[in-house]
């Protein structure tokens, strides 16, 4: 696979499973609203993943369509951000990695909407907009959790100490990177930094938390070398395509 | 639903304009513990069908009703005053618009 078809094989994956993990929350979130609001979020991210798979398969020339990437690749040829595929834990630890990645995305939609390739610009264009309310949504939530009562602040710093060591993935360039970024098509990773940096930072003091120091990290999730908790997702997602090839509602 | 949410989270009601011009139209409710959730949560609930084009978002406590049991006395002499109703007059024809 190309520099570009794998470029936009990370950002179909990692939309996908962090689809697959809100989806997880239906029927148990906190209230009936969130379990709406978080089946939103998800809906959106999948419908993203859609395009950008659909266009990956057309990248690759192979005539793999979006449900033969999506349900019939190993765990070690997804290359979704480790962030993401890190388990729901509470609603805390949930809103905390959906707010670091909603930030993050926004940031990488509002610079791929000048991207050469007119496909990925127009995903951009259209997710720039639910990137935009989902991170409303749960920079909301971080604000009302941390600076909420003694527990949801105590709780939410957990949660942010823990999954913090996963950003320095999200701005960490590699070849396919620079190769991307070269050709116009995508962007290096490191330029998304500021960007991210001050939306967090932001919301951070507003929920009167501490952003945690920088840590060297193993995970290459976009490399397809993922933590532990990949597998037993695409487990759960794949089964039904894999026992019923080709079902369809 | 668990029952904090139930117990600590205020309920809301919640009005959609469906589009420019019309007025806002009374949907439903829900529970948030703030305005600005409020108006999130009914953007999720009501708006998912592009129902609406404006919400807005009052704290159901905060709406003063009228009590069922003084439906006769509030409503009742209404009721035979029929004068009040434009169809009670004929209207003369040479009146071309009224």
């Amino acid at each position: 696979m190309t520099p570009h078809g794998r470029y936009v094989l990370r950002l179909a994956d990692t939309n996908l499973v962090l689809a697959q993990r809100l989806g997880e929350w239906a029927g148990h979130a906190p209230a009936l609203e969130e379990d709406l609001g978080l089946a939103n979020v998800s809906l959106d991210l999948l419908g993203q993943a859609r395009l950008l798979l659909a266009h990956a398969g057309q990248l690759e020339g192979s005539g793999r369509g979006e449900d033969e990437l999506a349900f019939l690749r190993e765990e070690s040829d997804f290359y979704n951000l480790t962030l993401v595929e890190q388990p729901n834990g509470d609603f805390g630890d949930t809103v905390v990695r959906q707010f670091l990645f909603d930030a993050w995305q926004l940031g990488a939609y509002e610079a791929l909407r000048d991207s050469r390739d007119a496909t990925l610009a127009a995903i951009a264009a259209k997710g720039r907009g639910e990137a935009t309310y989902h991170l409303r949504y749960s920079g909301g939530w971080l604000v009302r959790l941390g600076d909420g009562t003694a527990e949801s602040h105590a709780r939410v710093a957990q949660s942010v100490a823990r999954l913090w060591p996963y950003t320095g993935e999200l701005f960490a360039d590699d070849d396919v990177d620079r190769a991307a970024a070269e050709a116009g098509i995508g962007v290096l990773p490191s330029t998304l930094e500021p960007a991210f940096s001050a939306r967090v930072d932001e919301t951070l003091a507003r929920a009167t938390l501490a952003r945690p120091a920088q840590t060297p990290f193993n995970w290459y999730g976009k490399q397809g070398r993922h933590s532990e908790h990949l597998g037993y997702l695409l487990a759960e997602m794949q089964s039904l395509h894999r026992a019923h090839p080709g079902a369809a509602w | 639903m668990s029952d904090p949410a139930k117990q600590d989270w205020p309920l809301y009601e919640i009005f959609i304009r469906p589009r420019s011009g019309l007025d806002h139209k009374h949907v439903g409710s829900l529970h948030a513990t703030d305005a600005r959730m409020a108006l999130e949560h009914a953007r999720d609930l009501y708006t998912r069908r592009q129902e609406g084009v404006s919400i807005w978002a009052v704290r159901s406590a905060d709406i003063v009703a009228s009590d069922p049991a003084d439906a006769d006395a509030f409503f009742e002499p209404a009721k035979d005053k029929i004068y009040r109703h434009p169809t009670f007059y004929d209207i003369p024809d040479e009146v071309k618009t009224l």
